[in-house]
């Protein structure tokens, strides 16, 4: 198919118009248009309700780990970011009548694609997607997160299902 | 000698014809029992026969009928008889079926429980109809009233019959609003149980196993009605050697092992055929592991060894297998396989005839025997293996305590009497006339043969797996492999030739004993062998009269008897 050229006529030949209307727009942006962009990573963009962060743990109102190490989000995790240490068969006291908990979570944040299947199936909802988005470390160490970062970044979920206070 | 399945010859079977879900099907009159009595089939047996599974929780085929459950309830018909005796017929011939009705309700079909029932020529089962399907429905809904919400910490969670049948049969929804009845938890029943009497469903597979299986009438049911819990009897410990057995058969988390409690989620174990080497008995198992460590052995069925059962000690004697202690490095002047094999070939070669000497182990396979058999007509050898006896029992467990007695004695390593050799190898390197010692998976320092005479030898080859004394005084150490980590097979106390699988991989440098003795049988004796195990077995089942005619692959998974 051939397109036929338009011929243009004397005021589109003459540049100047064009690069009049041009600025035109670009200045009324400039002088009275709102701003779009921000100053990360100094400014942060709030996420909106529902948004896919991190996964962290949480904890009840009376300060237990909410998580009962049923390892169905390390079976779950398609990159296979989430380890889970059982605790066996020795009874920690210094629980009280919490029967079974992780003795070890770790969630490798450099494989973590936030999918949220792990808060999805969690049968305890122990485990949140957060808003946190841009996780930074010095090395790959740091970036599997432990139990216990875990649990301070999750803080109190709450619920009124307490799984262990009745026990 | 081939193989000695003895069968009599089997009497004629009588059938009867009946209807499972409107299928015609023949099954024999009679079945065999849990004790192997002949007894008239049941419905269940039928179902299973017309292959219909019917579920159920307290019928267990190797323990006597309970039938508490209700599980296995079915609709059913019978044909009809008329007032004149005779049955009743249809327009068009067939006989006239009538339906088991409730007598004071005649439009609710009357169910009865397919595990207990017997059939009846021409007898009509309906497994899948809607009436049997709401009666499982009801009998689920009844169960899971007073159930704890408790999958996420139970440890029976992913091979829990409660949670299958709940989502094959069971109602969607719950329409329990009140408070659950609320009984005993983590309840310490004996020094491997632990009990949680909330998710008992009251099948009695517990019961009737201490009672008819084991022996020990430990376990029982107190209070009644929706307070009925599982106990064991007020001063009684429930600590026989097969208590175990009943975590297996407990259809729900309710019976618990406290080895395995809260170690690993079922889902993640990889699983493989294998068999136990705590005795001679060789109870057929499944080992579980995840990332390369072993977390159980569970009962494999195989009637001709284990019925379905294995004691406690055999079950729990898994822990060295990952142990930290493991050898994994080969110890001597050259730390390659290849290189080291190709040293001691040479020692072995320039030895003259008659001054070397080798203790193998019962604990080894018969593939390995036979290579070691093999190296040791070479070089004359004096051979023997250590024997090892503990107390046995009445129902599994066997005074032999090296699964492979039987197996060293057929391949001619250890003489008939097993250990009398060994003071022959001890007397020979006092003398000096035995210059070379090769050990395989034993300490030698335990049976005879000091350390300070290990001293006297001018080479001392050991394979092991574990660290001791005689691994310390070696010059060449060789790390092998533990049975769960490599394949072969065992010949049991009464002859029961058995394979196993691999489940885990080596540790380390350790290489499967089979696989460098291979190697090493070549460089001495320059024959070339098989490089498989399949290959190897069915070679050693040629040269060795006692395994004439078995193959690897006829072995299957049960085993195959031969003569001893």
């Amino acid at each position: 198919m051939i397109v036929k050229r338009e011929k243009l006529n004397l005021w589109e030949r003459l540049y100047g118009p064009a690069i009049v209307d041009g600025f035109k727009v670009t200045l009324r942006h400039f002088f009275f248009g709102k701003t779009v962009t921000m100053q990360y990573p100094e400014e942060k963009w709030t996420v909106p309700e529902g948004y896919r962060g991190a996964p962290y743990l949480v904890k009840d109102p009376e300060g237990r780990t909410k998580c009962v190490s049923c390892q169905l989000c390390e079976f779950v995790c398609p990159p296979k970011a989430i380890r889970i240490t059982p605790p066996g068969p020795v009874v920690d006291t210094t629980t009280g009548n919490v029967e079974k908990r992780p003795k070890e979570f770790e969630i490798d944040m450099l494989r973590c694609i936030f999918c949220g299947y792990c808060q999805e199936v969690c049968p305890e909802e122990a485990i949140f997607l957060m808003k946190d988005y841009s996780l930074t470390g010095q090395s790959r160490a740091e970036m599997v997160y432990d139990k216990e970062k875990l649990l301070a970044l999750g803080g109190v979920h709450q619920d009124k299902i307490w799984k262990w206070k009745n026990k | 000698m081939s193989t000695t399945e003895t069968k009599p010859a089997p009497p004629p079977v009588e059938k009867i014809k009946i209807k499972v879900d409107g299928r015609e099907i023949e099954v024999p009159k009679m079945t065999p029992d849990w004790q192997g009595k002949m007894q008239p089939t049941t419905m269940l047996q039928a179902c299973a026969l017309a292959n219909q599974d019917v579920p159920h929780y307290c019928y267990h085929p190797k323990l006597p009928i309970a039938g508490n459950c209700r599980m296995c309830l079915v609709e059913f018909g019978t044909p009809m008889i008329g007032p004149d005796r005779q049955p009743v017929k249809n327009e068009d011939g067939t006989p006239k079926i009538a339906k088991s009705v409730l007598p004071y309700e005649p439009s609710t079909p009357r169910g009865a429980i397919a595990c207990a029932t017997p059939i009846s020529p021409g007898m009509e089962i309906y497994p899948s109809s809607p009436a049997t399907k709401q009666m499982r429905e009801a009998v689920l809904e009844s169960l899971l009233i007073n159930h704890p919400l408790d999958c996420p910490i139970c440890d029976q969670a992913g091979e829990c019959k409660l949670q299958e049948y709940s989502v094959d049969y069971g109602k969607a929804t719950s329409r329990f609003v009140e408070e659950k009845e609320h009984k005993p938890k983590q309840v310490d029943l004996g020094p491997r149980i632990m009990l949680d009497d909330e998710r008992c469903i009251l099948c009695s597979r517990c019961v009737r196993f201490s009672k008819d299986i084991a022996g020990d009438d430990a376990l029982g049911f107190a209070s009644r009605g929706s307070r009925n819990f599982l106990t064991n009897f007020p001063g009684k410990k429930f600590d026989n050697n097969y208590t175990l057995n009943t975590v297996d058969i407990c259809p729900v988390g309710a019976l618990t092992s406290k080895d395995f409690r809260f170690q690993m989620r079922v889902w993640f174990l990889k699983e493989s055929k294998s068999v136990c080497t705590s005795c001679a008995t060789g109870c057929n198992i499944v080992i579980g592991s995840r990332e390369n460590k072993v977390y159980r052995y569970e009962p494999r069925e195989n009637d001709a060894v284990n019925s379905s059962w294995m004691c406690d000690a055999g079950r729990l004697n898994y822990k060295w297998i990952n142990s930290e202690f493991r050898l994994t490095q080969i110890k001597g002047p050259k730390t390659e396989w290849s290189l080291a094999l190709r040293d001691i070939a040479e020692t072995l070669r320039k030895a003259p005839l008659g001054s070397v000497a080798m203790v193998a182990s019962a604990r080894q396979t018969n593939e390995e025997l036979y290579l070691l058999k093999k190296l040791a007509t070479k070089l004359n050898a004096l051979t023997d293996s250590v024997p090892r006896t503990g107390e046995g029992d009445k129902l599994l467990v066997n005074a032999d305590k090296n699964p492979n007695s039987n197996g060293a004695k057929l391949i001619g390593i250890a003489p008939a009497q097993m250990g009398s050799n060994l003071p022959k190898i001890a007397e020979g390197i006092h003398s000096g006339s035995i210059k070379t010692l090769i050990v395989f998976g034993e300490d030698v320092t335990k049976c005879g043969i000091s350390a300070d005479l290990l001293g006297k030898l001018s080479t001392l080859i050991v394979s092991d797996i574990l660290p001791n004394k005689t691994t310390e005084a070696a010059h060449y150490v060789l790390p092998g492999c533990a049975h769960a980590e490599k394949r072969g097979s065992f010949v049991n106390t009464k002859g029961r030739v058995q394979r196993f699988m691999q489940n885990t991989q080596p540790k380390g440098n350790a290489r499967a004993e089979w696989e460098f003795l291979h190697e090493l049988v070549y460089d001495v004796t320059g024959q070339n062998g098989f490089v498989s195990i399949e290959g190897l077995f069915n070679q050693m089942a040629k040269e060795v009269p006692a395994f004439q005619g078995v193959t690897w692959a006829a072995l299957g998974d049960l085993g195959v008897t031969i003569n001893l």
